[in-house]
């Protein structure tokens, strides 16, 4: 926790001329080895410190990218190739890109989820969430517009898809459409500009938000498995008890962390770039075409939850509102949630229940939205099934789970149902 | 770490896992199809892919993403090889192999200009460029004379039939609800390949194409040995050293 901050005196004269003037040295203190860490995290803590290294990679791996990918409708696809086969270890960046962007959402959505159980979002830390939850949304939007730059037949329908959207809204939707397209279809003006937002608009975006998190995280300090507010036990020194400095613990257990995560990016990278459609989809093999509509358009997987969400509801406008509650949802969380206990480990069982069901109800809508269910249904039900009514019946029913955990939320804490374990005064484990 | 974090944990990843395989498993785009079976690391498959595609398919296909100097490298033949056996077109070994055909000319001949053939094993999937070429049958109610159970009326007509032999099909009757489909093909004359060999012939086409799609695949896996094992070796030094430091917390 960021209370007061560290001032370095460097003995080097050079190091203090410039501690003086630009302190350099203080701040990093501040900030690793005088941050103080919970002693208690587990596994599900290392997806922060994930989430970052990925955001390098991208950034890094992107800068090479734009070296020799043409923002331009007629070079686009080619230039890609040309990336991929020509290009000295160009399918290698390439790869570590695309694969990258993948676990990107793997490693925001575990830490999200992470937050939802130990109740990180709670009181002093809704900033935390609610940045966090513009990241996701900025991520979102980041994602979308890098997925259409190499200009496959997904990646044209893709965007023909979600661009109309925006033309649910009333009066204004069409010209809305248009002007963010720069066309009436999707075309050589809206790569060029969506090149312009995935390189540069909005990476800034990102790293400003990042570093707001960042910030606000280290005011108020992490949160951790048990729940426990660890500044509210110090030593003599006025030093966290179950606290240790960030650096040299949590630096050289996240290297670790990293470790393993790579050996998993690697695998990707190297034997299943494509992770058999799920990465990269075989229809963005073939160049955009406006005549030629792919059999299933669906967004990449990390989408698919939201883009369920607006496939199940019958009419475009009810539809986008649907997609965007659900979305919205999120960010209320921290008021959402009237309990007191943070961690799941000392909440009520219905707290528990419903958590478990709203991670079911994510990946069942994630499963309806990439089209798992209308290659699983004639296989379950018969070739004669009426795939869209049962479809309809299964994404409907979680998707009204899905919707229904955060009214539930409220109502269980807020008119007082939850019984609560006691919550210890330090935290209990680690490893 | 307690029981129900742990549990989690442990779901999480068996889903992940779950997603991995399933989505192995679902790579190949059709039901029913028969498995190619390429095996991309097998040179002489490559060698004698790219010789039956040069002298079958290139008249009309182009590989506009394909340089002949890379075939070259890749399957290690001469340049020289290369051109004489390959590069009927009089290209240079550094040029793309493309075919002769002229667009307009081609969209007269079929009515549709023959795509280019670079990512169809990455659209399409071996299996299905496997089962396709095995799927020609003599069709006189189509302009070419042939027909396809894969790609229904496809303007393709069957250019290895004389390796393959010619195919007949069999078709089930139509029922009420139903329209009359081909139930099975049966090979009416012997080609100058006996269906094994044929289907070998076949499987070596696929492998090309897939290499084609993707030659980069060649060096990938072989690469990505190394890499998980260097990382496996990173990440048990920063578990020592994550241990060693964490000694004296308690």
């Amino acid at each position: 926790m960021a209370t007061a901050p560290i001032r370095i005196q460097p003995k080097n004269r050079i190091l203090a001329w410039i501690e003086d003037r630009l302190p350099i040295q203080s701040f990093l203190a501040t900030h690793t080895s005088e941050y103080y860490a919970p002693k208690n995290f587990n596994l599900w803590y290392y997806f922060g410190s994930l989430a970052l290294l990925v955001l390098v990679n991208q950034i890094v791996t992107g800068i090479f990218l734009t070296m020799f990918y043409k923002p331009d409708a007629a070079q686009a696809f080619a230039s890609v190739e040309y990336i991929m086969r020509d290009v000295d270890w160009g399918w290698l960046i390439r790869y570590m890109h695309e694969v990258g962007a993948s676990m990107f959402f793997i490693v925001v959505y575990l830490h999200m989820f992470r937050g939802l159980m130990y109740g990180s979002y709670k009181k002093p830390r809704e900033l935390v969430w609610l940045l966090g939850m513009l990241i996701f949304l900025a991520l979102m939007a980041e994602a979308f517009m890098g997925y259409v730059l190499p200009w496959g037949n997904m990646s044209f329908w893709g965007a023909k898809v979600i661009i109309s959207l925006f033309g649910a809204i009333p009066v204004v939707g069409d010209a809305l459409v248009q002007w963010i397209m720069g066309d009436y279809v999707p075309a050589d003006a809206t790569l060029n500009r969506f090149f312009a937002l995935h390189v540069i608009a909005l990476p800034l975006v990102l790293l400003l938000l990042v570093v707001l998190h960042l910030a606000a995280l280290h005011e108020v300090g992490s949160n951790n498995p048990d729940g426990v507010e660890i500044k509210d036990k110090k030593t003599p020194e006025g030093k966290p008890l179950d606290g240790i400095p960030f650096h040299p613990y949590y630096t050289v257990k996240d290297l670790f962390g990293v470790g393993f995560f790579l050996i998993l990016c690697a695998f990707l990278i190297f034997f299943q770039p494509t992770l058999g459609g799920w990465f990269l989809e075989p229809d963005n093999f073939i160049p955009a075409n406006n005549l030629v509509t792919p059999e299933h358009i669906k967004p990449v997987w990390y989408f698919t939850p939201f883009y369920a969400m607006l496939r199940m509801i019958p009419a475009k406008l009810p539809g986008v509102i649907t997609m965007f509650v659900g979305i919205i949802a999120l960010f209320l969380v921290p008021w959402l949630d009237r309990g007191r206990v943070k961690s799941v480990r000392y909440r009520g069982l219905g707290y528990k229940i419903g958590l478990g069901l709203f991670v079911i109800s994510f990946v069942m809508l994630g499963a309806v939205g990439a089209g798992v269910t209308t290659e699983v249904i004639p296989q379950w039900f018969g070739a004669n099934a009426d795939v869209t009514t049962i479809e309809n019946a299964f994404g409907r029913f979680w998707l009204a789970i899905y919707l229904l955990s955060f009214v539930g939320l409220w109502a269980y804490t807020y008119f007082g149902f939850e019984k609560t374990k006691p919550v210890p005064e330090r935290v209990t484990t680690h490893d | 770490m307690t029981k129900p974090s742990l549990l989690i944990a442990r779901a999480a990843l068996a889903a992940l896992a779950c997603l991995f395989f399933a989505s192995t498993a679902a790579a190949g785009e059709g039901e029913g199809m028969e498995a190619a079976n390429t095996h991309i690391d097998n040179i002489s498959s490559l060698q004698s892919g790219a010789r039956l595609y040069f002298n079958y398919c290139s008249g009309c296909h182009s590989l506009k993403y394909m340089r002949y100097s890379r075939i070259a490298e890749d399957l290690k033949l001469s340049d020289d090889e290369v051109l004489k056996n390959f590069a009927f077109t009089g290209a240079k070994i550094g040029e793309m192999a493309m075919s002769n055909m002229p667009e307009a000319d081609a969209e007269k001949f079929f009515g549709k200009a023959p795509p280019d053939l670079s990512l169809e094993a990455r659209a399409k999937g071996p299996d299905w460029i496997y089962n396709y070429l095995k799927s020609f049958y003599i069709d006189s109610t189509r302009p070419s004379g042939w027909n396809n159970t894969v790609f229904p009326n496809v303007s393709m007509p069957n250019v290895l039939w004389e390796l393959q032999g010619v195919q007949h099909a069999d078709y089930a009757p139509a029922k009420p609800g139903e329209d009359a489909h081909v139930e099975k093909l049966e090979l009416a004359s012997k080609g100058t390949l006996s269906p094994t060999q044929y289907d070998d012939a076949v499987r070596d086409l696929t492998t090309f194409l897939q290499y084609v799609g993707e030659p980069a695949a060649l060096k990938r896996e072989s690469m990505g040995i190394w890499v998980v094992l260097y990382l496996a070796f990173f990440t048990f030094l920063a578990y020592l050293l994550k241990h060693e430091f964490w000694k004296d917390v308690h």
